[in-house]
């Protein structure tokens, strides 16, 4: 019994923290897409995120002040990528896809002479009492403030889209562009807010990364976490609470695969750090099977075009 | 009538677009409780001007009074401010939301929860007799029923000036006449109503004034119910009408194409289901099918073309051989030839020019493709030999199919199946917002056609364009169609009740007429 | 946006086609200028060390010629792919898995070979690369699933497949516990073209890519219908294209020359398998094929350009002692610019806000 509270303690704990970049990058993601802009971006956000995140809390010595950094890096790569798909009609996808080339080099540019410094943690942020019970104890109430923030955006995004008129108005818009347009609502403004939204998301995942999952900075440290937040958004089927279940996932699978080959046992480490990524297709294929299930969810205009002369 | 001071006065509206001048220097006033038709032909700027007065677009010059006060519209939350309202032609709403969702999004009143908004919407739709649940999606409602949604969404604001672009093209007769009801009681409550439409016996029963516009200038105004529809149209087209001509009922040949108890079924979201559809076209005659958008024609098409396969392969023949295992392809190199009712984006591809959408569909009984190598010389020729025998507007073969104008597009497609000389040709919408010119000339060669012994089958929503072309009228609704009855022997408004779904003693459709009514 | 104005164009400007990447360019040309002058180097110099010195010889031609060619082979396959709407951005995925199974089959055969192991190293180095993309292209056509995102999940998945093999079952036996095999036999390796360089045979391929490819989308047949589910999918299926066949088909071709890209690397300049074969010129080959306007001889100019990013920005970094992440963020700022410019092909920008009626 012990035993097993001693392995499952930690094994939580970790999982929560694993899975929180990938909330980050997804809710923000999700509120992008339901406005109908599909930005394949989120890596190289992230990248820019986790890099200037860094950089400011190791000059300043403020992990808040990283964060804010990282916030404003991930909003200004997202407005770049609004201003090109928004304002001058490029092709989504793309440009999507220069935003993450362009992040992977601007990062490790910027970061060169960054690379394996040291930083301190982030000072946690403890509820008294609870930290002590056993087994959950340190995993729910020993986290640092980011997981929890992490935590409080899902009903919090759920709320803005569902609840409020806002909400309201950017799921039309990303449903219908050509009736909202009609009823006088700014399309482009509207997605433009949402892109730069996700942009800060993704900055602050990067920064959680290079601030308090490793921490510190290494070229390329996202690992392609940016692309599996993406398919957590198809796998939620565009809903806050279920990107939430898809990043415990993986969360579980990446700690589950580290703590197999930190125990020494016979699979070689690489074909271990294969299964995050083979889950995701795994988890996508499911999803993506049900043809009329993503069709009513999915917003119908995302990645298309807007003009409003045609 | 003494002058009261007009609800909405435009002056020297002038709006220009690339390469054509929309509105040119228009007047137009509208007093309080009229019911004012806007008349004209697509392309005459009638779309353009109301979407100026609900502050869509705006005006390159020209000045807008709202009771007798110079305003500018700057976009529509100022319209509906001022109490204009608007019900599109393509209705603006979103499938996936609520009805009390998208009523919420379509007025100004912000502070409203939706559960109050949804109580007004009751109230409101009880008043008017437009019954509507505020809970239900927008993609699970019938056409007449998303109309309501527009039109409560504008009453809720208690308009003074509601303006209809186009609004009964997709209802049954039967349904227009409660929309005439309701729009007469709002202009006696002392709304003034905008009614755009180019159905000229609607204007004549509906409404007091119209005003008629010709390539974006006012030529006339008029009160309707002194003019002729003949007179009016000749003021909307400005030379007078052509009316096709059409063989006495030709001799009709052998069957070339059956449907027998044809059901699909469907996972795909929005989609209606047929349920055990049979027909037969003979060869050199023209068979319609009438119906509200909706009721299954996009499926039937897509049945009959093989762009969904069917699994019982001899529910749908063509000359008695079963074709429902085969693709598109393989039914056209069997003699079909096929004209879609979405003309740019499926009939054509906008991006390409008119040689390469002649090889489109021409590869496949024309000689164009050799051993997988295009000749792209013969496909310009045709397209060439098409723009010529059909009189298609273009400057030439290399134009983007998305330059055409509608009726030129559509001449050039139809131009195109027929060349291929098929035994079957399948047409949907085959005039949809295409001039009258044009759509004089697709009537007579459809007619031409059929009279050439190939058999015609038209799917169409425009009633008095089946009984101009067709030998024999079917109804789709809900999926089922109806027996066909020969076209001099019924009249538009029985075929406007099946289209309402009253088929002869099937009680189970009658339980679905209840709820869309 | 309230000064600038975007008016659609009636017809799309052939001219702009070939304009915008020129515009790119010579806007990429420039705030590369400014980003040196903010780095603190003299900018003329600096763009003279990435950009001219590295070609000024005859061997750096050479080398410029070696790394165009995986770029120029991967970006015909993609721009292919592209043109159906059939996103593969897992090329650097296939590049590695033609380099394992087409560099497997020479380390098979080390020490008992023949001629014959070339021309089987090189059709196993396309199978690889068909293999790897043919799981996106059933996942896709069978459950719906985005070839985006698995098409790239699967390059992580090769990298560490190409990592595992490299420290398990590839390593050389005799390199004391180092990640790298052996090197190849001179008949397991792609012969010189040209005295002096590094020139390979993969060149000869990537020329035979080009010509192929445009033959494939301006003369046939199945280009026309590449074209047109690309731009219209309706149409395609009312003209009765088969849509899947061409998913197939595209995936398998980027998959393919990638592959063969992989082996011409390994079996070419590299001369061994080890744990880095590329510098990224999978993904870099998406900006190459969007560079070259997604039509083969474009690729094969873009390629050139691209290849010089590489070697400049390895010039520049032992000339000046640049960080060599310039180079991603050149090619970044490159693609940027040429999406920002590709407006102009079908909008016109006017001055002036639109004016409201007065």
């Amino acid at each position: 019994m012990s035993e097993v509270v001693v392995f499952l303690g930690p094994v939580l704990a970790a999982m929560l923290t694993a899975a929180t970049p990938l909330l980050f990058a997804a809710l923000g993601e999700l509120v992008v897409e339901k406005s109908g802009v599909l930005n394949l971006g989120v890596e190289g956000m992230m990248l820019a995120g986790a890099v200037i995140g860094f950089m400011v809390a190791a000059s300043t010595g403020s992990s808040t002040l990283g964060f804010v950094a990282a916030a404003v890096a991930g909003l200004a790569m997202g407005a770049l990528f609004g201003v090109l798909t928004l304002g001058l009609l490029a092709n989504q996808v793309a440009t999507g896809l220069a935003l993450t080339l362009f992040g992977v080099g601007l990062s490790a540019l910027v970061g060169q002479g960054w690379v394996g410094r040291p930083i301190q943690d982030v000072p946690e942020l403890r509820i008294p009492g609870l930290t002590d019970l056993p087994v959950i104890g340190p995993a729910l109430f020993g986290q640092d403030a980011l997981v929890y923030l992490g935590l409080a955006m899902v009903p919090a995004v759920h709320w803005f889209l569902f609840s409020t008129r806002a909400g309201l108005v950017l799921r039309a818009v990303g449903e219908n562009h050509a009736a909202a347009h009609a009823l006088g609502y700014k399309v482009v403004r509207i997605r433009f807010l949402a892109v730069l939204f996700g942009g800060a998301m993704s900055g602050i995942a990067g920064a959680y990364l290079s601030l308090d999952y490793t921490p510190m900075w290494a070229e390329n440290m996202t690992a392609g976490r940016g692309w599996i937040a993406l398919a957590l958004v198809v796998f939620s089927t565009w809903k806050p609470g279920r990107v939430l279940l898809g990043a415990w996932l993986f969360g579980g699978v990446t700690i589950a695969q580290l703590h197999v080959q930190g125990h020494g046992f016979a699979v070689p480490s690489q074909l271990l750090s294969m299964l995050p990524y083979l889950a995701t297709i795994l988890v996508l294929v499911a999803i993506s099977r049900d043809v009329a299930r993503i069709r009513l969810n999915a917003p119908a205009c995302l990645g298309k075009v807007f003009h409003p002369d045609g | 009538m003494a002058s009261p001071t007009p609800r909405l006065d435009l002056r020297g509206i002038t709006k220009r677009f690339p390469g054509c001048l929309a509105n040119d220097h228009v007047d137009l006033a509208l007093l309080p409780g009229e019911i004012h038709a806007l008349l004209g032909e697509n392309g005459a700027g009638k779309s353009t001007l109301v979407k100026i007065i609900y502050g869509v677009q705006h005006a390159d010059s020209g000045t807008l009074h709202w009771e007798g006060r110079e305003v500018t519209i700057s976009d529509p939350h100022a319209a509906r401010r001022l109490g204009i309202g608007m019900v599109f032609q393509h209705f603006s709403l979103f499938d996936t939301l609520t009805v009390a969702e998208n009523i919420a999004l379509g007025i100004e009143d912000k502070a409203t929860s939706l559960k109050d908004l949804s109580v007004r919407i009751r109230a409101v739709s009880e008043r008017y007799g437009l019954a509507l649940d505020p809970d239900r999606h927008v993609f699970d409602l019938s056409v007449g029923e998303r109309q309501r949604v527009e039109i409560v969404r504008c009453l809720l604001q208690d308009p003074r000036l509601l303006i209809m672009d186009e609004p009964t093209s997709v209802l049954t007769p039967q349904e227009v006449g409660r929309l005439f009801e309701t729009l007469r009681r709002l202009a006696a409550e002392g709304c003034t109503i905008l009614y755009i439409s180019h159905k000229l016996e609607e204007i004549r029963a509906l409404c007091d004034r119209a005003t008629v516009l010709r390539g974006g200038k006012v030529v006339a105004t008029c009160d309707p119910r002194k003019e002729t529809a003949r007179s009016l149209a000749e003021m909307m087209i400005g030379t007078s009408l052509s009316t096709p001509e059409r063989a006495a009922a030709a001799v009709t040949g052998a069957p070339r194409l059956e449907v027998r108890h044809l059901s699909t079924t469907t996972d795909v979201p929005f989609a209606t289901e047929l349920k055990d559809v049979s027909l037969e076209v003979r060869a050199g005659e023209i068979l319609g099918i009438a119906g509200v958008a909706g009721n299954g024609q996009a499926e039937l098409m897509a049945a009959l073309s093989g762009e969904t396969l069917i699994g019982d392969e001899t529910a749908v023949l063509i000359e008695g051989r079963p074709v429902g295992h085969l693709g598109p392809r393989a039914r056209r190199e069997l003699g079909l030839a096929f004209v879609p009712e979405e003309r740019l984006g499926r009939g054509a591809v906008p991006e390409l020019s008119l040689s390469e959408n002649a090889l489109l569909s021409g590869y496949a009984r024309e000689p164009l493709v050799r051993s997988g190598i295009v000749h792209f010389g013969r496909a310009r020729s045709y397209a060439e030999r098409i723009i010529d025998l059909f009189n298609v507007v273009t400057h030439g073969h290399k134009a983007e199919a998305r330059s055409l104008s509608g009726g030129n597009l559509q001449k050039f497609i139809i131009g195109r199946e027929i060349l291929q000389r098929p035994k079957l040709l399948i047409v949907g919408q085959p005039t949809w917002g295409v001039d009258a010119g044009a759509a004089a000339a697709i009537h007579q060669a459809l007619i031409d056609l059929a009279r050439g012994g190939t058999a015609v089958l038209v799917i169409s929503q425009d009633l008095d364009e089946l009984f101009v072309l067709c030998d024999r009228i079917s109804v789709l609704f809900h999926g089922r169609l109806s027996p066909s009855t020969p076209s001099h022997q019924t009249t538009v408004e029985q075929i406007g009740l099946l289209m309402g779904g009253l088929f002869g003693g099937s009680g189970e459709d009658e339980g679905e007429i209840g709820r869309v009514a | 946006m309230s000064l600038l104005r975007l008016e659609p164009r009636g017809q799309a400007s052939r001219a702009m086609v070939y304009l915008t990447p020129v515009l790119a360019v010579a806007l990429t040309l420039a705030s590369g200028f400014l980003l040196f002058l903010a780095l603190g180097f003299d900018p003329v110099k600096a763009l003279h060390a990435f950009f001219i010195q590295p070609i000024s010889t005859a061997r750096g031609l050479g080398e410029l010629i070696v790394k165009a060619t995986p770029l120029v082979l991967i970006g015909v396959g993609l721009a292919i792919g592209f043109r159906a709407n059939v996103w593969n951005i897992g090329a650097e995925g296939q590049l590695t898995l033609g380099a394992i199974v087409g560099g497997g089959i020479g380390l098979a055969f080390y020490g008992d070979g023949g001629w014959w192991v070339l021309p089987l190293m090189v059709l196993g180095g396309v199978a690889g690369g068909m293999l790897w993309a043919a799981i996106p292209a059933w996942l896709k056509l069978r459950f719906n699933a985005s070839e985006i995102l698995t098409s790239l999940m699967l390059t992580y998945v090769a990298l560490l497949l190409l990592n595992y093999l490299i420290n398990g079952p590839y390593r050389d036996p005799e390199g004391f516990a180092f990640p790298e095999s052996r090197m190849f036999e001179p008949d397991a390796t792609l012969p010189h073209l040209i005295q002096g360089t590094r020139v390979h045979l993969g060149s000869l391929f990537a020329l035979l890519a080009v010509a192929g490819g445009w033959v494939l989308m301006s003369r046939t047949f199945i280009g026309f219908q590449i074209r047109v589910i690309g731009l219209t999918p309706a149409a395609a299926g009312y003209a009765g294209f088969n849509e899947k066949r061409i998913v197939w088909l595209t995936l398998l071709l980027s998959g393919g020359l990638a592959g063969l890209a992989g082996l011409g690397e390994v079996a070419g300049p590299i001369g061994q398998i080890t744990p880095s074969i590329s510098p990224g010129y999978g993904f870099t080959a998406i900006i190459v094929a969007f560079l070259g306007r997604l039509h083969p001889v474009g690729i094969l100019l873009a390629g050139l350009l691209m290849a010089l990013s590489f070697i400049g920005g390895e010039a520049a970094q032992i000339a000046l002692g640049l960080p060599k992440a310039i180079t991603g963020v050149f090619q970044g700022m490159l693609l940027f610019f040429l999406l920002a410019c590709d407006v102009l092909i079908r909008y016109r920008v006017r001055l002036g806000a639109r004016r409201v009626a007065a």
